[in-house]
This record gives C-alpha cells, structure tokens and sequence, in this order.
C-alpha cells in the first residue's frame, strides 16, 4: 500500500513529505529526479518507476508531482487515483492547488493526509466527510476560531461514514432548494490534412450542483438515454435502476459532484463543428515559409461557436513569424515554438483568418514534420451528442426545488493535422 | 485563524538575524523553503499573509528549538496549539524537531481534538527515534481508546498502531482487542487496519494473541465497510505469508463479500474485487454468477475498480464455455470499460494501456473494433504514445490495416525520434502480420527512405530486412534505393541489416563485393553484431561468387581469426574456414541453406507467462510484464497464480483434480554460475542476430550442430587459461560422429531406445530403477521450452531420458545439449537427435545416451548436473540431481575374502549409518530389488534373528561401496551400514538404497 508521499515543484523541491508507514529517506526521490531529467519534459516523466527497494509512482498535476512510495505489490491504479484524490480535495479546500496553497496550509494539509490514509489503506477521501472532520479554511472561521478558541477540526464522527450513503452527511438544510446539473461534451477529434475524419469521439459529464435539505431522492431522465452505452457512474447511482429503466436515480451527495461520465463511441457519426483550411509551406533551402489558416463554422447545429483558441505548436527551426489575423489577436513565443492565435467568435459572413511569413533558421534543412493545429472551442446550450435531459423529479421531501439544466460543448484533444 | 495571536507572539525575527549557522540542516540541500515571502501570493481563500501557514515556517535559525520550547510549556491553550502547529510544520520538510518530544507529548492530555490530533501526528513520526519517551504517551492512549466519543477511540488505536515501538505494542494487544469487538463499525474498521500494522512490526505477536481469527471473522461483519477493511487488511498479511491460508475463502464468504462490495466504498470494492480473484469457484455456474454480480462494478467512476473488476472477469471467464450466450454479452461488455479508461489522466492511461497489452493478446476479440481509440494524440506523453503503438500493431489485420498504415506514416513524420522509430518499425511488423498490406507497406517505407531522415531511414532497413524474410523474393527490387543509403548509416543494427541484406542478395547486386568491401577497411572498430554480420555476408559472397572474391574472403577470415580477439567472431571464422577449406559442398549447403520462416507476431507475451499475468491485472506484474516473483522485494512470498481450467460443471463434480494447484516446482536448483557463460558461448556460436546465423535446414541439421559444437570446443578459450589445449579437446570435445567410439555411437544410441522401451513394458525388475520424469526446466524460464526428464540405466548404458515440450509459439530446431563438468565426468555420448523441428505444442521423447568420459569437477551436492540446452531461440540453463545408482556398475560383486579384507581395511571413521524406515520387504525381496540395480549381496548371515546382508557396489569411476544391511523381520526399519574409501558418497549411496528399495 501506499508508503509516503513527497510532493515536489517544478524546480525539483521536495516541498513536502507524509510518511504513512515507517519514514522513507528523501534520498528516494533521486531517482524520480533521474527520470525526469531523461524525459526532458515534465509531461513525459513515466508514472511508475521502479528503485532497487521501492516503486514510485507519480502523477503530474497542476505543475506540481506527487510522488508516491510503494513497497509491496499494489494496484498502480489505485495509487494514481488516490493521488489524484489528494489534488482534488487541495483544489476543494484551497481553491487551487499550488505549492503556495499547500504551503499556506501545510497543517491542515497534513491533518487531511492523516485523515485520507491509514497504514496506507484509504480512510475517508469524500469531500462531505473530510470537510465534517476538518473544516476548510476561511476568513470567516479563523477570526472566529481565534476568538472563541474552538478549533476547525471536527470532534465527532462524520454521519455520512457508515451509513449505506457515505457520500452524504445528515442534517443538510438550506433556506433555497436547487439542484442544477451541467452536461458537458468534448469533443476529441484527429482531422486529416485533407479535412476528413480520422477519429472523433464525445466524452460527456454531468456534473451537478446540488443544494437541497434533508434527504431527497432523485431521479433523472433523459430523452435519448439510448446514447449513453458507455456511463460511469457516482456510487450513489443505483444500478439496477439504470439497468432496467434507464433513469438515473439517486441520492446525492451534498454540493458539487460529478454525477455520471459517458463516452459516445466513435462508432457513432460526430458532429465536428469547425473547419479549417490551412496552408502551411516551407521552401526549400530558404529561409522562409508561408502560414495561412482559416477557420469556418460547420455542424454547429445553428448555434455560435465561440472562444475560439488556436496552438500550433511549430518546428524547431521555425525563428519568428510575421502573421496578419482578419479577427482576434496571436502570438508567437519563439521560445517554446508556441504560436496562439484567440479568435472569439466565429461569424459565418466573415470568416476568420491568419496570413503571414514564417522565418526559419537559415541555413538549416526544412522541417519534416507539418505542425498539428491544436483547436479549443466552445458552444452553449449544446449536447453535440443530443444528450437531452427530460425531467427531474424529487422524492423523499416535501418542499419544492428550483431545478436547472445547462448544455455547453467544448472542444477536447482537437487536433488538425497540416 | 491566528489574527489576535499574532501580536502575541514575541517580535522575534529582528534579534534571528544575526545568529550565524542554522542549527537545523535544510532538508535537501537546496535553500529551505522556509523564509515568509511577503510577496508570497496568497490564494483566493486565504487573503492576507498573515492567515496562513507560511509563517509557521519563519526561520531555521538556532534560536527556535528554545522559543518553541517556551511556547510548547506555555499556559496559554491557543499559544501551545500554535507551538505544535509550528513543530508539524517543520516536520513536514523533513527538519529534524525529535528534541521537543517531551514538551510534544505533554500536549497530548488536553481536550481540544485538535491539538491531540497534532500531537498523534508528532508522535507517529518520532517515537521511534525516541521509545523511551514514547512511553509516557501510553496511558493516554489506553485511557483514549476508552473515550465515550468513537472518534476518539479509533483515533487512539490507529496512531498507537502507527508507533513502531515495542513497548508500546505490547500495551496495545488489549485495546485493540477491545476495539475490534467495538459496538461501533467505525472503531472496528479501524481495527482491522491495525492489526495489519501490528502484524508488520510483530507478526508474532498477532498470531499469538489470535488477532488473525478476529480478523477472518470480521469478515462476516454486518458493515460492509468493517469487511472491506478486514479483507485488506488480511490480504496484506497473506501477503507476506503466503503459506498462511489467512483467505480461505468459500461459497459462503464469497457471498458476504459480494453483498458488501455493493455497499463499501470505492476502496473497499477494490480490495474485495482483488480478493475475488484469487477465487477458484468450483464450476462454471458458480464462475458465472460471480461474473454476473461483479460486471456493474465495469461503470464505476474509479478505473481502479473498474481494472479490478476486468481481472475478476478476465479470471472466471477462462472457465465458460464459449458457445454459452453469456460469454459474448461478457465479451461485449468488457470494451467500453476499457476504452474509457483511455480517455482519463495520461497516468492512469499508461497502466491501463499497459494492461490492455495484455488483454489484446489473450483476447484479441474484445478490441478488434476499437482500433481508433489508440490512435496515438500530438500532445500525448511519449509513454502514451509508446504503448498506443503496440496496441495498434497487436490489433492490425486485414480489416483495419489502411488506416493503420495512414497513422502510421503520419507518426513518421513527427518530431519525437523514439516514437519516429518505433512507428516505422510497426510500418514493417504490419507487413510481416498482415500479407496483404506488405507490398503498401513496403512503399511506405520507401518513401520514408527517400526522405534521408537519418534515423528513419536507418530503422526502415532494419525493417525491410525482416520482410525480406518473410516473403523472399518479392521485393528485391527495392535492393538498389537501399543501398543508396549505405553511407548514411551509422548505427549497428541498420548496418547489419544493410549487410545481410547485400550478402544475401548477392548474386543480383552487381558491386556486392565492392559494397562489402567498404565495409571491411573499418573492420575492428565496427561492433559485434556488424563484424559477425560481414563475415557471413562475404562467406555468403564467396560461395555465389567463388571466382572474383577469393581474395576478400581470405582477408575476412584473417581478420576474423587472427586479429580479432572476441571468441564469437574468431569462432564463427574458424568454422567458416574449416568448412570451407574441407568441403566447400558443404559449405555451400549450410550457408546457403533455405531459413526457416519468421514468425508473424513478435514480442508476444509467452502464454504460460501471459496466463500468469492476466491473474495479475491492475498490479505492478502488469505495468512490466513480469510476474511479482520476478521483481517484488523478498519474493519469498509470491505464489504463483494461474488461470482456472475451462470445466463444464457436470465433470467438474467428479474430477477435482482438474483444479490447478498453481505451484510449479517449488525449488529450482541453482542457475549455473560462473560455468554458464563459458557453456554460453559454446553454444552461441550461431545465434547471432536470429535472422542472420548460418541458416541450417533440417537435413544438415545434426552434422552442421555436431560440427559447430565441436569445431567450437577446440579453439575454446578454456583451453588457453587451463594450459593444456589437448587434453581440454580430448576430453570436452563431444567428437563427431565419425570418430565416437563404436560402443557409444549413434546406432547403439538407438538400440538403447528400444531396449528401454521393452524395459518400460516388462517393469522395473530388468533394469535399475527409473524414477518418474520430473520438470526440470519450466516454460516460464525457457521461452516456452519444456523439459522434463529422467535418467536411468539399462545394461550397463546410462541415459537421460527426456521429454521435450515446445509451449511455445514458434517452431523450436536446432536443438543441442551440454553439461557442465561433474562429479562423475557424465557427459552425452551422442548429440541430441531431435529429427524434426518442433512445432509448437508438440512434444518428442528423447533418450540421450550418456557416458562417463567427461571432465571430472567435484560438484556440491555430489550428484548436481548443470545442464544447457540449445535451441533456434536462446541457450537455456538448468541443473538437476541425478540418482547415484545409474552409476552403479554391473561387475560390482566383490569377492567374499576381498570384502572382508577391504571392510577391515576401510577405517572406521569412514563408516556411516543410516536408517531404512518404512520398508516392508523380507530380506530375499531386498536382496533381489537391490540386484536390479547393481548392489550385490556377497553374504548373508542370521544373527539373532536378524538378516544381515552384506553387499558391494562399484561406481563407474572405480569407487568400491560396502554395505551392511540389517533386516529384522516384522520391523519394516533397516539400518544400513555403509564403508567407502571416498565416504562423501555414502549418503548419495544411501539415497539410491531408499529410492530402489521403496519403489
């Protein structure tokens, strides 16, 4: 199971360590530093790394590593989501996850690794619970806390940590009653150069925001549920229900979740929303070449797209580049070779473009490979799947709720080869 | 939190300035990340530097301890929690604070559960470094675990178990004796981990105080979560233990978990899923219905507990049988799960993807339509994209392969040089995998050749060399553009291939000699496989060129054999010239020969391993492609697992010993040491690059072995370091067929077969006893290669019979085998004749005749034989111990007065004694079974009601054995007496006495 935990930053501190077991020496962690010196990248450091007596098993989030020390035969998987766990309750009570927050924190952060992990076994890793035992910190709590000398550590036991719904705690109330769900659809597509579809697929979520008191009981239906073959679910679904009626009946956990994540297979048809012509050229022994990308609406089912962003990450060769945009604003870092070209929105009558000279390095021989258009986009009140929800209705409790359903697409891992 | 408190504090930081050394090392060398950085930003929650716990971390100046000190002894409630705050903080860099662990812990009696909790923290990571203090902190904990607040109480019982002091573990046995019967679940849960912890620091102990029963019966628990932590907590210990059959599971137990899997935490399921698992249900209706209930678990959110769940059923559906309606709904269900688990962090991508290797290869049916989804993504990371890769070539076929090809050219062009590299070798493991596709293929690679990328053209010739292979004479057409490219390549492996390809093809490249001829002026800076790679391809040359190419073959063979001081390279020379110089006919049929075709899929997994593995999905044996014995610390305690047989469930019923029992040999001797690599080498000799070696077709198959073995022996480099080069040929050298000795050659060899085979029908009594065959060397260890054997001895003639098993996926030739030296100088007395190549699955009976003319080293025990066998795929060792009594000899009677004298002459400190136990036979039957085997009884006296038999024996280096055996009638005990001039035989001889008589 999991031994100890080093988090590390960008510039390879090893900012903070928990030992859940016996104390494992930093001395550990060179041989993550090893690795991710022969990966160049910090993208690239490979998630299991095995040591003479140790295996290290590491995820990279929000520029930071946590890095994790195994002794005995486990499920990596289970390593890596429980890490990813710890980031996500950081983010949840610190509102970002950064070595500054960590830093801020330290001692609640260490009392929430004490509570989220035992001999290395995973104690209690919901946020409902962990917020009942220690309370995030507020402006509000810690002016409070320091002048009635009561302390933001929970002194009893979380309800929710037994009962058959451990995701909940008892006693909820609110004066408003609502319940809104977002259902969010990416789009992960590989376009070719000739503007065909290699592969596209739509991973959606839904992900609710859930304010109601007491104990109620919902269930969620949709229009369509027949798209939705590949789910997975909170635990608090039932199973069965879906199942048999394919309605998602629940009770949820209080607050923010995500209620269900669905893929819709590329067997399907996929709408792909944009299109882009694109002109990228390089002379031979020349120092130059010639950028042009145009960018036009499709599929978007009457809808605007909008929040267009465009990263092309160009060759090495590549010195500077001399670009004219019809609409939004670029640039280029010659640097990382990144150029980011933020159009907005897309207006059907005058489609956005991007025109200019690319200067290389001279004398250096023409780049072999094309770069890939990286594409982010976004649509409102759209499921580009046609995912509809019907109707939500509530049991259990009697008071009416203020109910709400909020559509958006967004562009995944978008990518246009040239 | 610490607004009014900050004036409180003492203004400390003007007077720590001026302190000099810090008294604290900072942990990593680096600056420590210590100094409050005014423009530190602070996040949204937390406005104001002076609310967080940055300040915590002030300075590491010496001042500190001491004012920490102070604040820790402070009346002041908030000033001591503040204190503490401050000590965990440093603690958590890793600063060394252990000197305030008595002020620490006098925190610890307080009310404020917060400052308790702090103080638990401090303990769990310094009481160890100091245990005598740690036990002041022992009746708080008992008094804890005693607190009307469950929190509390399993607050106490986790930190205690997390002191790693022995004196405290003891006071620990009672309290948690307590909580583990605890009215609350929450309590008991904590519990149960820590038994699991106490069993770590003193497994004794547990086992003593009879935690485990507690702990199996915690099992049946009425909360689900009480039961997944038990089951954790037991799989933990069992680890470590893996005789112990802690997890016993049964129908009934396996009910109860599958009630709280439904129930339990995310956590919990996965340890109840990986606990399933190593379930063996009885048939396939129990396999099913387990599947049915654990298939929701594929919708779960958590991939951990979805790979979990796709071992479970990857495990029981071995045992359905495949007409059944549920099996492909399984099938079915088992892909979206999977692919999902792609679109997730790139982390938990590469271990899914590294276990959907596994999946594919053991199942290609479940992915065949998702090809798509491992189309490999710009910004993936490399280890992504290297995994996404071997996926899509694993589920290339004729359906798919237009697209594969197109991905493939694309990743061609892409700027990561080991994903460039790799995409083009696939571009050629396509061709060889699917027929169709090879001629697009091959103009892929083509134009990727024309695009003078250095690497990539380079790994487009290693790849062309392959589909020449595969489909000769087909594509030579592209010989030319390849060798366009001779100048550019610099790297070993291209090279090699560009010369075998030229030395192959020869005879339609016009300047071949030219070519190769470039290549030898930088003969002995070229590495290795180049070298080997030249010498045959101008052998080749020479032999479809005779006329113009003398001369560069002699300056080959001179390089090779006079100035080049690598063995492998001098070998193969001396080989080539020999045969050359001899019978250059020969020569000709051996080099030339037709190759064996290669095999379509390369790296598979071998199936014993990648049923191995398929139990192991999800864990670390998975992400490596290893099984835990190969790579967990202290293996000691990995069993092995295996996939359950397919059983229908009426035959089941009756035939219980169709369950695997899951455990290969528990103990295999020694791999051979130092020896090995000599052996290695021997018979290395053509096992060069597998493609490349001098081919050899089946019919010259055994004169060519023969002849490289022994042509090998002579120029060994043994022969040099011993310093007498003939007496090292003489002896080692197996000698051709020609010349062996007429009583050890072949025909005798089969004349051998065929009395031995009598001797199998007639039974034991006509020859010496011949123990059943045993494994000697496993699959697993041998790339698919299975041997089992046994020795025995039929008038006067040893042999070592053997079963050879191909498991694996290719045809195995080529066949050869040699001992190490031994204790009795065994060696074989003719070469392994294994006249057909075997195919995979099959299995030949060999009998190998033996003799005793080999080299003579004293081995430990006596009896080892280290054994390596050769084959088309790799040289394998193993060793095994070889009953004594094949080396008895049949004029082994001594003369009466002879064994008289010899028996007082023998000291009697040579005398050994040793005990017969469980023998029922009378001493005529002993005397007649032992005559079986060369122990001969010379006289036979009755001496107060006691058979006394006296024998002799003589082994086949001349060392006479005397015995004395007493045989009592009605007591099935013997005691045997044996005297020897070399007394380290005698409990060898003894052995053999108890083999023969109980068989």
């Amino acid at each position: 199971m999991i031994h100890s935990l080093f988090l590390i930053n960008c510039s390879g501190d090893i900012f903070l360590e928990k030992h859940w077991k016996s104390v494992v020496s930093q001395s550990v962690c060179d041989y993550f530093f090893e690795a991710q010196e022969k990966a160049a990248d910090v993208e690239n450091v490979p998630p299991v790394i095995s040591t003479p007596h140790h295996y290290l098993i590491s995820i990279y989030r929000d520029k930071l590593f946590f890095v994790s020390v195994i002794q005995t035969e486990v499920p990596p998987l289970f390593v890596i989501e429980f890490l990813h766990r710890v980031a996500d309750t950081f983010q949840d009570y610190f509102g970002e996850c950064s070595e500054a927050a960590i830093k801020d924190n330290v001692v609640i952060v260490y009392e929430l690794l004490e509570e989220m992990l035992d001999n290395g076994f995973p104690l209690a890793t919901e946020s409902n619970i962990l917020k009942e035992l220690i309370k995030p910190p507020t402006i509000l709590r810690s002016v409070v806390n320091s002048i009635t000398g009561s302390s933001n550590v929970g002194d009893t036991l979380p309800t929710g940590q037994l009962s058959n719904i451990p995701w909940r705690r008892a006693g909820v109330k609110y004066t408003n009653n609502e319940a809104y769900f977002d259902v969010i659809e990416e789009i992960d597509a590989i376009i070719d150069k000739s503007g065909s579809t290699v592969f596209a697929e739509i991973q959606g979520v839904i992900d609710a925001c859930i304010k109601l008191s007491g104990m109620p009981d919902l269930s969620l239906s949709f229009m369509n549920p027949r798209l939705l073959d590949d789910v997975s679910f909170h635990p608090c679904i039932r199973f069965k229900r879906w199942e048999s009626e394919r309605v998602l009946s629940f009770i949820p956990p209080d607050g923010n979740f995500r209620l269900i994540s669905y893929r819709v297979s590329s067997q399907n048809l996929v709408a792909i929303p944009v299109y882009v012509k694109h002109n990228i050229s390089f002379k031979e022994n020349s120092s130059c070449g010639r950028f042009d990308i145009t960018i036009g609406p499709k599929q978007n089912m009457g809808k605007t797209v909008e929040g267009i962003t465009v990263t092309v990450h160009m060759p090495k060769v590549v010195l500077n580049m001399n670009l004219t945009p019809t609409q939004g604003s670029y640039t280029f870092d010659p640097v990382t070779k990144v150029l980011t070209w933020d159009i907005g929105k897309i207006t059907p009558q005058k489609l956005p473009s991007l025109k200019g000279l690319v200067n290389l390095q001279s004398g250096a021989p023409k780049p072999e490979e094309n770069p890939s258009l990286n594409i982010q986009f976004k649509i409102q009140q759209l499921a580009i799947s046609g995912l509809k929800v019907n109707r939500l209705d509530m049991y259990g409790e009697k008071y009416k709720p203020f109910k709400g359903v909020k559509y958006i697409t967004k562009a995944g891992k978008f990518q246009v080869r040239t | 939190m610490l607004f009014s408190l900050e004036q409180e504090l003492p203004p400390v930081l003007p007077h720590r300035a001026e302190e000099k050394a810090p008294l604290l090392k900072p942990c990593d060398g680096t600056s420590p990340p210590s100094v409050l950085n005014p423009s530190l930003p602070s996040s949204a929650t937390n406005p104001g530097t002076n609310m967080t716990d940055s300040k915590y971390f002030t300075t590491t100046k010496k001042g500190e301890i001491f004012e920490l000190k102070a604040e820790l002894n402070s009346d002041k409630k908030e000033k001591k929690k503040e204190a503490v705050k401050k000590v965990i903080a440093s603690m958590t860099v890793g600063k060394d604070v252990s000197a305030l662990f008595p002020d620490v812990v006098n925190c610890m009696q307080t009310d404020n559960l917060e400052l308790k909790k702090l103080v638990y923290l401090y303990l769990m990571n310094y009481a160890k470094s100091q245990p005598d203090m740690a036990i002041m902190a022992v009746n708080t904990f008992v008094k804890d675990c005693e607190d009307p607040n469950p929190l509390i109480r399993a607050l106490a019982v986790r930190t205690m178990g997390c002191i790693r002091v022995d004196k405290i573990t003891e006071y620990l046995c009672e309290p948690l004796r307590k909580c583990l019967k605890d009215e609350d679940p929450y309590v008991r849960k904590t519990a149960a981990v820590c038994v699991a912890k106490l069993h770590d620091i003193n497994a004794q102990l547990v086992e003593d105080q009879g935690f485990l029963d507690t702990l199996k019966d915690l099992i049946s628990d009425s909360n689900p979560m009480v039961v997944a932590n038990a089951v954790a907590a037991l799989s933990e210990i069992a680890e470590s233990h893996p005789s112990s059959n802690l997890l016993d599971l049964n129908p009934q137990s396996i009910n109860k978990l599958l009630t709280a899997l439904n129930e339990c935490t995310e956590w919990g399921q996965i340890f109840i899923l990986d606990c399933l698992a190593n379930y063996m249900p009885k048939d396939d209706r129990e396999a099913q219905s387990i599947c049915e209930r654990v298939t929701p678990r594929l919708s779960h959110a958590n991939s951990a507990v979805v790979l979990s769940a796709v071992k479970v059923l990857m495990k029981f559906m071995e045992m359905l049988s495949k007409d059944l309606d549920y099996y492909s709904t399984l099938l079915k269900k088992l892909a979206p799960p999977l692919v999902t688990l792609l679109s997730a962090e790139p982390e938990l991508q590469y271990v899914a993807l590294r276990n959907i290797n596994l999946i594919v290869q053991k199942r290609p049916e479940i992915l065949k339509h998702e090809m798509k989804v491992f189309f490999v993504k710009y910004n993936d990371p490399i280890y992504v994209k290297l995994e996404k890769l071997d996926i899509m070539i694993r589920l290339a076929s004729q359906a798919n392969i237009a697209q594969v090809l197109a991905e493939l050219k694309e990743y061609a062009t892409e700027v990561d040089v080991d994903f460039v590299r790799k995409a083009v070798r696939a571009i050629g493991r396509c061709a060889i995998k699917v027929e169709q596709s090879a001629e697009r293929c091959v103009s892929t690679l083509l134009d990727l050749i024309q695009t003078k990328v250095n690497y990539v053209v380079q790994e487009a010739i290693v790849v062309i060399k392959d589909i020449f292979r595969k489909y000769p004479n087909k594509y030579e057409s592209v010989i030319a553009t390849l060798c366009e490219n001779l100048d550019s390549l610099d790297e070993p492996e291209a090279r090699a291939a560009m010369i075998w390809i030229v030395g192959e093809y020869a005879e339609r490249i016009d300047n071949a000699d030219e070519l190769l001829e470039s290549f030898l002026e930088g003969f002995h800076d070229e590495s290795t496989q180049v070298q080997l790679q030249l010498l045959t391809a101008i052998v080749k040359l020479f032999l479809k060129k005779p006329t113009e190419t003398q001369e560069l073959v002699q300056q080959v063979l001179s390089l090779a054999t006079q100035d080049s001081d690598n063995p492998d390279l001098r070998d193969r020379g001396y080989i080539y010239w020999r045969l050359l110089s001899t019978d250059p006919v020969a020569a000709k049929e051996v080099v030339l020969a037709e190759k064996p075709l290669i095999s379509e899929e390369t790296d598979l997994i071998e199936p014993t391993l990648l049923d191995e593995l398929i139990c192991y999905i999800g864990t670390l044996a998975s992400v490596y492609h290893k099984p835990p014995s190969a790579f967990v610390e202290g293996s000691r305690g990995v069993v092995h697992k295996s996939l359950p047989p397919r059983t229908g469930s009426s035959e089941s019923a009756e035939s219980p010993e169709t369950a695997p029992t899951g455990a290969p040999p528990s103990e295999q001797p020694a791999v051979i040491p130092a020896q090995g690599d000599l052996l290695g080498d021997l018979l290395n000799l053509d096992l060069g690059p597998p493609v490349s070696g001098p081919p050899l077709t089946t019919a010259p198959v055994q004169m060519g072995a023969v002849d490289l073995l022994g042509g090998g022996l002579d120029s060994l480099p043994r022969g040099d370091v011993s310093g007498s080069p003939a007496m090292g040929g003489a002896n080692f050298a197996a000698p051709p067929a020609g010349t062996m000795p007429a009583n050890l050659g072949a025909p005798l060899g089969g004349g051998l077969g065929d009395l031995f085979d009598l001797a199998g029908g007639v039974g034991t009594l006509s020859g010496s006893y011949v123990a059943p065959k045993a494994v000697w060397l496993p699959a697993m260890k041998a790339k698919g290669l299975e041997i089992s054997g046994t020795f025995s001895r039929q008038v006067g003639s040893i042999s070592m019979d053997l079963l050879l098993t191909n498991k694996a996926l290719q045809v195995m030739s080529d066949f050869a085998i040699q001992f190490n030296r031994n204790s009795f100088g065994l060696a074989p007395a003719a070469p392994l004749q294994v006249h057909a190549p075997l195919s995979p699955n099959q299995t030949v009976e060999i009998s190998l005749p033996l003799n005793t003319v080999g080299s003579v080293m004293k081995m430990d025990p006596l009896n080892n034989l280290q054994v390596a066998v050769k084959n088309n795929i790799d040289v394998f060792y193993f060793s095994t111990l070889y009953p004594l009594h094949i080396l008895f000899v049949e004029d082994g009677k001594m003369e009466r007065q002879m064994f008289l004298a010899t028996w007082k002459d023998i000291p009697n400190e040579n005398e050994a004694q040793f005990q017969i136990k469980d023998c029922p036979l009378n001493a005529e039957a002993v005397s007649s079974k032992l005559q079986g085997s060369n122990i001969f009884t010379i006289a036979k006296r009755n001496v107060e009601g006691q058979d006394m038999l006296y024998q002799s024996l003589k082994l086949t280096n001349g060392i006479w054995v005397l015995a004395e055996l007493r045989v009592q009638p009605g007591n099935p005990t013997f005691t045997l007496s044996l005297k020897c001039r070399a007394p380290e035989v005698s409990q060898h001889v003894y052995q053999a006495y108890e083999t023969i008589l109980k068989n």
